[in-house]
């Protein structure tokens, strides 16, 4: 029979309220990168759940493997595919919300009550007779004799996994890349010349010469395809019209 | 407190991914709901494996991250895959088997 001891009960009470708060925090928040932070939030709690259960090796596997490489993954593909890209929380399928809502409670509702019901008159009886050896001892145990089947077979699958993304992440150009030359005569056969000789560069001559600046063209109006696309996107653009000589503060202070 | 009070974390966290799965249009907030979900049926997997007082929960759970991590692999080069072709990691655009 098994006694949990007090300081678990104040950590599990303390964690699982903010694991499951992170958790719907995932589904609310409009930026996909914060989602990324409280799922390895939530994680990181897994792992000590994880250690204060007694699987202390699953725990450090579980904060290698997950918050570490899984997260980074994630991170970087994020930023791949455009940190910018945030999602659109308006829905696309009308009613699709409150029925999954409506779902959710019911599916939430069973599983509680069938944990309840499974569990009445139920003894548990805690790790400590498996884990008398050492945690790692007993998995490496239970893992290369009874397992060990499994285990080379996970190992082909990790395999296949690998060569699985090399193929999708390969990348078979159907047209030659245009040479130099040939990108520099597209760009005189285009209808007007203002493009040949390249983009205009960022920035208000001697007033503000940042990339979040655009370019003022001859006739005072400002050139947009000087900035960056992903600076426009994210909304980091300054006009360039505040740098204008009759808005700036000019005035000279004398310092006493 | 008993050990099920972890049983009832994971079913609560299984069913936050899944709602988020179904909700959610970024492919890639899409895929962390989907590790949401596993993570939560690791978590049943330990605490089972402290109430059978064995150590067999704790192998599979195991073997479930490893398939997590397969999985996450595969799935983020899909959708970098998609992303490059249609310039979108939203899952509403890829519907051109619909029409």
């Amino acid at each position: 029979m098994l006694e949990i001891q007090t300081p678990e009960t104040i950590m599990f009470w303390i964690l699982a309220p903010v694991s499951v708060l992170a958790a719907l925090g995932m589904l609310l928040v409009k930026k996909a990168v914060h989602s990324a932070l409280l799922l390895a939030w939530v994680m990181v709690t897994l792992a000590i759940f994880y250690i204060a259960q007694g699987a202390l090796f699953l725990g450090i596997v579980q904060i290698v493997v997950y918050t570490g490489a899984v997260m980074m993954l994630f991170l970087f593909i994020l930023m791949l595919v455009g940190v910018d890209a945030s999602d659109s929380l308006t829905e696309t399928i009308s009613g699709l919300r409150p029925i999954a809502i409506t779902a959710a409670v019911g599916f939430g509702g069973l599983f509680v009550s069938l944990i309840g019901r499974a569990t009445i008159g139920h003894k548990p009886y805690g790790l400590e007779f498996a884990n008398s050896n050492g945690n790692v001892e007993g998995l490496a145990k239970e893992l290369f004799s009874t397992y060990v089947w499994p285990f080379e077979v996970i190992s082909a699958l990790l395999v296949t996994a690998a060569l699985g993304a090399m193929v999708l992440a390969h990348h078979q150009r159907t047209i030659a890349r245009p040479s130099q030359r040939e990108q520099s005569i597209a760009r005189f056969r285009t209808g007007s010349l203002a493009g040949a000789a390249g983009l205009p560069s960022p920035g208000v001559f001697a007033r503000h010469n940042a990339v979040d600046v655009p370019a003022l063209l001859p006739d005072g109006t400002a050139a947009p395809t000087s900035i960056s696309a992903t600076l426009k996107a994210r909304g980091d653009m300054l006009e360039s019209q505040s740098f204008e000589l009759s808005e700036v503060d000019n005035t000279v202070t004398e310092e006493k | 407190m008993s050990p099920y009070n972890y049983l009832y974390v994971a079913g609560l966290l299984f069913t936050i991914g899944a709602v988020g799965v179904v909700v959610r249009r970024n492919a890639i907030v899409v895929f962390m709901c989907i590790e949401l979900m596993l993570n939560a049926a690791n978590l049943t997997l330990v605490t089972f494996s402290r109430i059978n007082g064995t150590l067999d929960g704790q192998i599979v759970a195991f073997f479930t991250m490893v398939v997590a991590a397969c999985e996450v692999v595969v799935g983020l080069a899909i959708i970098v895959a998609i992303y490059r072709s249609r310039r979108s990691a939203s899952i509403d655009d890829a519907s051109l088997l619909k029409r």
